[in-house]
């Protein structure tokens, strides 16, 4: 099982996703440089957090014009596992792979704070190791995360469940108030129809140790191990 | 000007228009041994100014304390580092970027954000924090501010605060600290000082020294732009006038995301092994990169403007060499390995360029397509500009009496009300709404965040440690005597760090004053330094580096001197940290008071009047709107004895939380460590020694409170015992959510948290929305 973060220029949350995967679950991971070709036989790609390109143009929309996006694309429609945190989130709706697309946050600033989310659906390699309706507090930090999607697309995510994680109050009521920055039906996370791509604007790589203040995030990166190691063990 | 040719004749006259006096001038005919041409008049005159070159303040920076057991590099290069143990060192700085975040606050401020952070990785060190200190106009109308200068303030704060926030976020290194402070003085004069903090191995630290005839001299980064010409001679080293918003293109204007780049292929430039030297293009550009690295080196440099990536067409060498184009970095290469480094170079999509190389015989030779245009001896332009010793003087007061200070209430007033406007007073306010538009996260490091605990704390992940990092500076009791004011500046950084649980080690700081040229600015300087230089001293903290920022006024008028101090400290063990929160429901409550010690140490300073110096106070200047007096007496043994308590106490892990004694006194402190809590209050009766606003905001120094679980009381105050600190008992965290304060039998203050706390928690928003 390997790990693969990519690095664009302009990528911070880069070493955060590396730190998380390699040091704290003490998996296998490497960068993968945008200029790459090829995705060096990871079995999951991370697409980190960060200003690509600083945010020039519209959030992500240069990234998706990496070489690397190319076997990315491969990769993802063949079933490999991605996940797109905050800017690799925005990266992944501009590539696509994703539907739906980001606006500024309602409040026009950038925003940076632990909001709480609630676990929508565990049938995902995202979310297997969760609980359903599990409130998860992790760290947003960004600029454009308020997501919208036409009402069409809207119907489909719910109807395909693949609304993964909404913004709620800490009681875990996913109203106005525990949305941060004005997304459509309080989405902070969502993924493909096929279940193997997915997005969400707050970083669980921040919450990852108790001295971090939360370490809600895990869940996630567990989820993907465990659905990897089940892969391995349905090929073998 | 600023399209000035070389042919033009320089004349005395012209010189005076570049901020050179006579005398300097004819310093400058002795040095070249004629008359300069306009470029090299130019290049005079940025390095000469006030900014550059230090030359008011040098004879008073000479008394600062700057060595140390830990110092690896004290003033001189781009930022101090210190040892912290594992092979690492720290490289930190502070420097202010206040005239260009009034003229255009949002470049203004991200400009000195993206200029520290090029201090930093210039050194080796990758950046992992940032703090800001800033200073701001009042932001709601008053009778000392009209609602016209209260909203100008108010959109000076949003520019600022988007600007030092936007540069960080997309650059990718957390805003963990700071402080944001409001008075009427900085109005037309904000302060913006930004601290940044890098870590590297001890080893591979890099100076900005040019070694090696014939080495390569390499450009890297963005290109050559006409922005921020004469940013350093003319926006910093004059004060404001009613025309300053036209030098609104001597602003520079930033690029975080080419800045990232650039961190980047520097640190991995640098690992080539074949990087000499750098330095960063800050203030003074290119001209201050060259003449310096050479100087230092104790060499020559050549350069060719024509090999300089450009932005624009047609710009002149005086153009070129006096741009203040931001992202932009020097260095010198080991010859024949120069391939090496550009290819990084290219590899981050960055130009980098070989435009000169290192000579014999210590000359600063400028081209243009091979023709010379300037020709400077380096080392006297670096380092022999003149150095003043200004006239100072004491400013004339009237005396004060009684009438002036502040009355206190009779013995029993409720005073719940006062208490409650005063935790809405922006400058006591919390800070959330700023803080929040600064990611305080990324690099997963942060282990107290704005307002978690006194310091910033980040972890050093390949080791056990972390670091903490604290600033401060009263320029109110600055006003009032500088002199106690520098050292309760340094005192309370200290305190702060020592606060979070870490030992103080090393001072960085940022002198912000009115104009050099009046003798009473002098004078507070020369006293500041003073203080500063004392308690570096007594509390072991050698000042590493800084900046000095003078010309800080307005239409004549100056700010209060306020010199800003940061304080790094080192926190053995990282899972250590000591957090304002309070803990746990029946926790007691104590306050740790150095100044009420059983040692008997140095002869305590006389004190003023309680009255007198409680006029000095947030208190007093919120709800009575007095500023007079006297800033509470310090005693630096006494500050001392209460670091050294807290860090032992943190390292024996007896304590359940901390938080220092500071604006808006006890009853302040005890409000921040419930609104930190869920749902936790207190119920505190106070040692009775004066009226009760003097004991519940009075804001002398040495003094933190400390909550402890029963079963460790005994333990906690053997240990003060043993520091010589008073450990007084003086409540219980309860778990009704409310605050009570008795006092000499009375309920003084009582009420609700989550009042308090909405009183508190909104009222910077609140103030800050009215546009």
């Amino acid at each position: 099982m390997k790990f693969g973060v990519l690095v664009f220029p302009g990528s911070n949350c880069d070493h955060d996703a590396f730190h998380a995967i390699g040091h704290v679950l003490q998996k296998p991971v490497e960068f993968i440089w945008h200029q790459s070709e090829e995705l060096h036989n990871c079995d999951a790609i991370i697409l980190p957090g960060g200003f690509s390109y600083g945010d020039y143009l519209r959030t992500g929309a240069i990234a998706r014009f990496s070489p690397v996006m190319k076997s990315l694309e491969k990769f993802a429609n063949g079933g490999g596992l991605v996940l797109g945190i905050c800017n690799g989130f925005q990266i992944l709706l501009e590539a696509g792979l994703l539907p739906g697309a980001m606006m500024r946050n309602s409040g026009l600033r950038f925003i940076c704070k632990h909001v709480h989310i609630r676990v929508e659906d565990t049938n995902t390699p995202f979310t297997g190791a969760a609980e359903q309706g599990q409130i998860l507090t992790i760290p947003i930090a960004h600029s454009d995360g308020n997501y919208t999607c036409d009402e069409t697309e809207l119907k489909d995510l719910e109807k395909h469940h693949q609304v993964l994680f909404r913004y709620t109050t800490p009681g875990g009521k996913d109203d106005a108030a525990g949305n941060p920055n004005g997304s459509i039906a309080n989405i902070a996370g969502i993924c493909n129809r096929a279940r193997n791509v997915a997005g969400l604007m707050p970083h669980p790589e921040r919450a990852v140790e108790e001295v971090l203040d939360s370490n809600d995030g895990l869940v996630i990166f567990k989820s993907m191990i465990a659905a990897l190691v089940g892969a391995a063990r349905a090929t073998a | 000007m600023a399209t000035a040719q070389t042919e033009i004749k320089v004349t005395v006259e012209i010189a005076a228009e570049h901020g050179i006096t006579r005398d300097e001038y004819a310093r400058i005919q002795k040095i070249l041994g004629r008359d300069p041409n306009i470029t090299e008049l130019g290049i005079f005159s940025v390095m000469w100014s006030e900014h550059c070159s230090y030359k008011s303040s040098k004879v008073h920076l000479k008394r600062l304390p700057t060595k140390g057991k830990l110092v690896v590099q004290g003033p001189g290069e781009n930022a101090g580092v210190v040892d912290i143990g594992d092979g690492l060192v720290a490289a930190f700085k502070i420097e202010s970027h206040n005239h260009p975040s009034y003229v255009e606050p949002f470049q203004g401020a991200t400009t000195g954000v993206g200029g520290i952070l090029r201090d930093i990785f210039t050194m080796g060190a990758r950046p992992i924090a940032v703090l800001d200190s800033l200073r701001f106009g009042e932001i709601v109308a008053s009778n000392t501010t009209s609602e016209e200068d209260a909203a100008k303030n108010r959109r000076v704060v949003d520019g600022v605060v988007r600007g030092v926030g936007s540069y960080g976020n997309c650059f990718g290194v957390p805003t963990v600290g700071g402080e944001v402070v409001f008075e009427p003085c900085y109005a037309q004069n904000p302060l913006v000082n930004a601290l940044a903090l890098g870590i590297a191995r001890k080893e591979e630290i890099f100076l900005a020294k040019a070694k090696g005839i014939g080495n390569p001299v390499i450009y890297v980064g963005a290109k050559t732009g006409r922005d921020g010409i004469h940013g350093a001679s003319l926006l910093a080293s004059a004060e404001f006038t009613e025309k300053s918003q036209q030098k609104r293109p001597n602003v520079q204007v930033g690029d975080p995301f080419m800045e990232k780049l650039l961190l980047e292929a520097c640190l991995e430039a640098m690992k080539t092994g074949a990087v000499v030297a750098i330095q960063d293009m800050g203030a003074a550009g290119l001209t201050c990169s060259t003449c310096e690295m050479a100087s230092r080196g104790g060499t020559g440099i050549e350069i060719d403007l024509a090999k300089v990536p450009q932005r624009e067409t047609g710009m002149t060498p005086y153009e070129i060499m006096l741009s203040e184009s931001q992202e932009r970095m020097l260095l010198v290469a080991e010859k024949g390995r120069g391939v090496e480094v550009l290819a990084v170079f290219k590899k981050w999509g960055l130009d980098a360029t070989v435009v000169g190389d290192v000579t014999e015989g210590g000359l600063l030779v400028v081209k243009d397509h091979g023709k010379v245009t300037a020709k400077i001896p380096a080392h006297p332009l670096a380092e022999e500009g003149p150095v003043y010793n200004r006239p100072m003087a004491e400013p004339t007061r009237r005396k004060q009496t009684e009438q002036d200070w502040f009355a206190f209430a009779a013995e029993g007033t409720d005073l719940t009300a006062n208490f409650t406007k005063l935790l809405a007073t922006p400058t006591i306010a919390s800070k959330q709404w700023i803080t929040e538009q600064c990611d305080s996260m990324v690099r997963t490091n942060t282990l107290a965040g704005p307002a978690a605990s006194d310091a910033a704390v980040v972890r050093i992940k390949e080791t056990k440690r972390a670091l903490a990092l604290a600033t401060d500076g009263n320029g109110r009791w600055c006003q009032l005597n500088p002199k106690v004011g520098a050292m309760h500046a340094v005192a309370e950084a200290a305190r702060n760090v020592a606060t979070s649980g870490a030992r103080p080690i090393a001072a960085t700081n940022c002198l912000n004053f009115g104009s050099p040229e009046k003798p009473e600015v002098m004078w507070q300087f020369s006293e500041v330094i003073d203080g500063l230089g004392e308690a570096c001293v007594a509390l072991g903290t050698p000042i590493t580096g800084g900046n000095v920022s003078f010309y800080n006024e307005t239409l004549g008028k100056s700010i209060y001197p306020t010199p800003t101090i940061g304080i790094l400290g080192i926190l053995e063990d990282a899972t250590k940290v000591l957090k304002v929160a309070f803990r746990n429901e029946g926790d007691v409550i104590v306050l740790l008071d150095g100044s009420n010690s059983s040692k008997a140490g140095p002869q305590a300073p006389p004190r003023a009047g309680k009255r007198r110096e409680f006029s000095s106070s947030e208190y007093s200047k919120t709800i009575g709107g007095i500023v007079a007096g006297e800033p509470p007496a310090i005693e630096l043994g006494a500050e001392k004895w209460v670091i050294d308590c807290l860090v032992a106490l943190a390292a024996e892990g007896t304590l359940q939380s901390a938080h220092d004694v500071s604006d808006g006194g006890v009853a302040v402190t005890l409000a921040e460590s419930c609104f930190a809590t869920k749902d936790l209050g207190a119920s505190v009766r106070l040692p009775e020694n004066a009226a009760a606003e003097y004991a519940l905001f009075g804001e002398s120094g040495a003094r933190v409170v400390v909550s402890v679980a029963p079963e460790k009381l005994a333990a906690v105050r053997n240990t003060a015992r043993q520091y010589g600190v008073g450990a007084h008992e003086i409540g219980k965290v309860t778990h009704d959510n409310v605050l009570r304060i008795e006092y000499k039998g009375h309920t003084v203050a009582s009420a609700p948290v989550p009042t308090l706390r909405d009183a508190w928690a909104r009222a910077l928003e609140h103030n800050l929305k009215i546009q």
